[in-house]
């Protein structure tokens, strides 16, 4: 499964990331920080038709499509 | 609950176009309602960091804007404290952001405001606006990053909402601050009033992420009119008020709107914000959000905004709005100053160099 370590970043870097995972793996992990950009993420992810399921990590968010 | 969908969004920006209506009604200058960079600007001139006598009055909006933004992430556990992405860096760009659009006379949101009451210069901003937006979405499709920000301790993100929290009491209990007499800064809803519509859009736009320099750019991105339908919502409400109230007037030239209609230093200055907004990671309004929910990298944008603003008047880069003289009614054009047309042409070249020498490859 592919990573993107979204944490910290401004958007929409996260989101670019993601996308540009998602063109060659079926199954991306994705760190981020913000509240806000767990809810873009995830909302991504039904725009692709992806399953998504996420995790508080306390200090970051862990969203894995597939 | 997150207004996550377009017709939150809309809602969303719609209550905000209510709030501004309400404030112009009240009493704040005409086709300002909220605008952040000249609430700032007058914020800054009331403290004295700045002289310009018609625009000094602590606007208790840009403080319940922050509070609001504070208040709410606090309660829905979206508060966290973070900094470290390039501060300085985004201290410039603040500067920056407040120098474009005190050319244009407004910020993205005044923008807006202006276009809803049919003045034709805010269109002709537009243009530059979204080029700006546009080269800056070239730059981050090209790797433009200003680097991770990383947990900060809890307090750090307290830090602004406690200032503003304070320039707030002072202003309503002391007379320390400057509130000027005459000019845009004179004019003003009740102190009560401003407070709360500042809170409620602080709130709204925390909750919809409403950002100007986000709703374009998401839609030249990634074809997503997710935050554009906030600004959308906004636009039609005060549109249709303007229109209900007599108060809309299709023109480049109109008296009391305070603008000006030098075409090319609309669009320069507003390219200038734009193009900044993108690289800040948000406009003016959304600076101030993000500060309020505990970036500290955003609290510094607004530092740099602040400073900016006092840069803007202190070294006469401000232009000056269309008005008729009150002794012989001759109407008198707006205008940009020299200083200004060379300070806005170092700002496109300063976001040209950060844009281009930040890069994701290049972060260790």
């Amino acid at each position: 499964m592919k990573e993107v370590d979204a944490r910290g970043l401004s958007c929409p870097e996260p989101l670019m990331l993601t996308l540009d995972a998602l063109k060659n793996n079926q199954e991306v992990k994705v760190l981020v920080s913000e509240p806000h950009q767990k809810t873009n993420v995830e909302k991504l992810a039904k725009d692709k038709g992806k399953k998504c399921t996420s995790r508080d990590m306390g200090d970051y968010f862990e969203i894995t499509l597939g | 609950m997150v207004l996550d969908t377009k017709a939150k969004r809309l809602v969303a920006g719609a209550l905000c176009g209510v709030a501004a209506m309400v404030l112009a009604l009240l009493g704040n200058p005409a086709n300002m309602a909220f605008c952040i960079a000249c609430f700032i600007r007058d914020t800054a001139g009331a403290m004295g960091f700045h002289q310009a006598a018609a625009v000094q009055y602590v606007r208790p909006e840009i403080i319940g804007l922050i509070l609001g933004a504070f208040l709410i992430a606090l309660a829905t556990g979206e508060y966290r404290s973070s900094g470290g992405s390039s501060p300085m860096i985004r201290f410039a760009l603040g500067v920056i952001m407040m120098i474009g659009a005190l050319i244009f006379l407004g910020c993205p949101l005044r923008m807006v405001i202006r276009m809803s009451a049919g003045d034709l210069n805010a269109y002709i901003a537009l243009i530059g606006f979204a080029a700006g937006v546009c080269t800056g979405v070239f730059a981050l499709r090209r790797g433009f990053s200003l680097g991770r920000s990383h947990p900060a301790n809890r307090a750090s993100g307290v830090v602004l909402p406690v200032i503003v929290l304070g320039i707030m009491i002072l202003s309503v209990t002391t007379s320390l601050f400057i509130s000027s007499e005459s000019g845009p800064g004179s004019k003003h809803a009740p102190v009560a009033v401003a407070l709360i519509a500042g809170l409620v859009v602080g709130i709204l736009a925390q909750k919809s992420r409403m950002c100007f320099a986000g709703g374009l750019r998401d839609i030249f991105l990634m074809k997503n009119f997710d935050l554009i339908s906030v600004i959308a919502g906004l636009f039609v409400v005060l549109l249709v008020f303007n229109i209900a109230t007599g108060r809309f007037t299709a023109g480049f030239n109109t008296p009391g709107v305070i603008a000006h209609s030098e075409h090319l230093w609309n669009i320069l200055g507003m390219y200038t914000v734009g193009f900044a907004a993108v690289l800040a990671g948000g406009c003016p309004l959304r600076q101030l959000i993000l500060a309020g929910q505990g970036s500290s990298d955003s609290a510094v944008t607004v530092l740099g905004m602040f400073v900016g603003s006092a840069i803007c008047h202190n070294f006469g880069l401000a232009s000056s709005g269309t008005a008729v003289n009150a002794e012989t009614g001759e109407l008198v054009k707006g205008a940009v100053t020299s200083n200004g047309r060379i300070a806005c042409l170092i700002c496109i070249a300063a976001c040209f160099i950060i844009a281009f020498t930040n890069r994701r490859s290049l972060e260790k």
